[in-house]
């Protein structure tokens, strides 16, 4: 499923690219969609040369060819959420482990990029993301649906940025000029919740 | 679009084999490209780096008294870890090296895991953050380093041909900073290979003020005015930020699709309002240097000098993008 999850999030990406370097473009560089597309092609790569072994052979090989070859900020700061969980998932892996070392994963990227919730960047998706996973655990939901209950929220959390004010990342520069736009970060988190979803065993 | 190009996807390479063909005092490998004389036994290594597009900056001024090496990323992508790390390796002569990194997130978060890994060698850090137009506050991502990394780069290259320690070097490329301001004023948007199109709609009669220098938008858009206004805006939120007073080392820089003459046009109403401020314009530098690929317009970075960075502005330097 792992294997899968980058797979399906590149392709969900390479469909967006233009998308996402159009949001880009409003609030920031116009770089978004070419460098993440770029990004998956490097971890496909990645995967395919030296086959992980396991899930966390699979966060942390994909986590590392993030940091390695995508540049700017969504290279290291995409990165650091899987090498994260790469670090803390437990074998056998379970909802619970799964969501635990998520939720690992979006507090390293929030340490890095010291954004918090409400910054308009990536973690107004993946926080929810992470919250929703967190509950379905509570509620004992089963994975798939736990999964669509997460890329749901990344959605909405993505929609949400929409009226907010930059505070980190290059949108800050724009000041009052970033509200009415939908930050690009949040838009490719809310993909790669999504490829979990279409993944969810 | 029209561009001189291949593809998009080859163009950073195709432009630093063009670079390698036309400077034999480069050596370019790996993405990375170096003083084809260096390592220097007992000099601290000078080493940036940053998104491509904004040529010269920063390969174009690798070369004597100025950077050891220079790390370009994808168009306006700062570069990767192992670029950076491989540089600071290779250009370490014993004495320790400089990272001269421009303030921008993805700048700061790579050179910083760069350091952290090229942990046989010591490394230090000057960041370079002069633009006025972004307020440093807990709002923001803080101000971006624009013109002033080519005061950093010359004026830091130049002593650390001296022999100094690193420590001395980082010293004198955090205080040019401090001293430094810039801002800018676009008239056009630049278009980037991959998007095809421009990053922002500029209409004719419109300029933008506060601009960075990869395409995103600045902070506010007004009418367009004679050259005497424009300079007149982007002096008076330099001199509103750090008084002008004394000798000042003044850039007139163009965004990349700018002629000259129009920056000559700048420069004499920027002379003149620093004369009005009683102070006095001791070095002077117009010229496209810290560019947003084909973008009209200019920034203007004012840097406070006293004696000491006189004669290291004054220093010889021999680079493709400067030189005396």
């Amino acid at each position: 499923m792992f294997v899968a999850w980058f797979e399906e999030a590149a392709r969900l990406v390479h469909r967006d690219r233009e998308r996402l370097t159009r949001l880009d473009a409003a609030i920031g560089d116009a770089d978004h969609g070419t460098n993440l597309d770029r990004g998956l092609t490097e971890v496909h790569k990645a995967l395919t040369e030296w086959p992980p072994e396991s899930p966390v052979q699979v966060l942390t090989s994909a986590g590392t060819a993030l940091i390695r070859r995508v540049g700017g900020a969504s290279g290291p700061l995409y990165g650091s959420v899987f090498r994260q969980m790469g670090k803390v998932l437990e074998s056998p892996v379970t909802l619970a482990g799964f969501s635990a070392a998520f939720e690992e994963g979006v507090v390293a990227v929030e340490r890095l990029g010291k954004a918090a919730p409400g910054d308009k960047t990536m973690v107004d998706a993946l926080a929810p993301a992470s919250r929703a996973l967190a509950l379905a655990v509570r509620d004992g939901v089963g994975v798939r649906e736990a999964f669509e209950q997460a890329a749901r929220a990344a959605a909405e959390g993505a929609e949400a940025t929409i009226p907010m004010q930059a505070r980190k990342g290059r949108a800050s520069y724009l000041g009052e000029r970033s509200i009415g736009h939908e930050d690009p970060g949040a838009a490719s988190a809310a993909l790669f919740m999504a490829a979990l979803a279409t993944v969810a065993p | 679009m029209k561009k001189l190009l291949n593809t998009a996807d080859s163009m950073v390479e195709d432009a630093l084999k063009g670079m390698a063909a036309a400077h034999p005092t480069l050596r370019i490998r790996d993405r990375v490209v170096y003083r084809a004389d260096g390592p220097r036994q007992g000099k601290v290594g000078l080493v940036s780096g940053g998104g491509s597009g904004h040529e010269p900056l920063h390969a174009g001024f690798v070369g004597y008294g100025m950077l050891d090496a220079a790390c370009p990323g994808e168009i306006f992508t700062s570069p990767v870890p192992d670029q950076i790390i491989e540089a600071t390796r290779a250009v370490d002569g014993g004495a320790g090296v400089l990272h001269i990194v421009k303030n921008y997130t993805g700048d700061v978060l790579n050179f910083e895991m760069a350091a952290e890994l090229a942990e046989d060698v010591e490394v230090a850090s000057a960041l370079v953050d002069d633009d006025v137009a972004v307020q440093d506050s807990l709002y923001t991502a803080g101000r971006r380093g624009t013109g002033a990394t080519l005061f950093v780069e010359k004026i830091a290259g130049a002593l650390a041909e001296e022999g100094v320690p690193l420590a001395d070097v980082a010293d004198v490329a955090r205080a040019v900073d401090e001293r430094s301001r810039s801002f800018g004023i676009a008239l056009t948007s630049c278009t980037t290979p991959h998007a095809g199109k421009p990053t922002f709609a500029l209409p004719e009669t419109d300029v933008e003020l506060g601009i960075g220098i990869h395409g995103e938008p600045g902070r506010a858009r007004v009418p367009m005015a004679p050259a005497r206004e424009l300079a007149a805006t982007a002096m008076d939120a330099v001199h509103g930020d750090l008084p002008l007073q004394g000798d000042l080392l003044v850039m007139v820089n163009g965004m990349g699709g700018t002629p000259l003459m129009e920056l000559y046009v700048v420069f004499a109403e920027v002379a003149a309002y620093v004369k009005g401020k009683g102070a006095r314009v001791s070095r002077s530098l117009v010229g496209n240097y810290v560019t947003s690929l084909d973008m009209q317009g200019f920034s203007v970075t004012v840097c406070r000098l006293d004696d000491t960075l006189t004669r290291l502005w004054d220093a010889p330097v021999d680079t493709p993008g400067l030189r005396w």
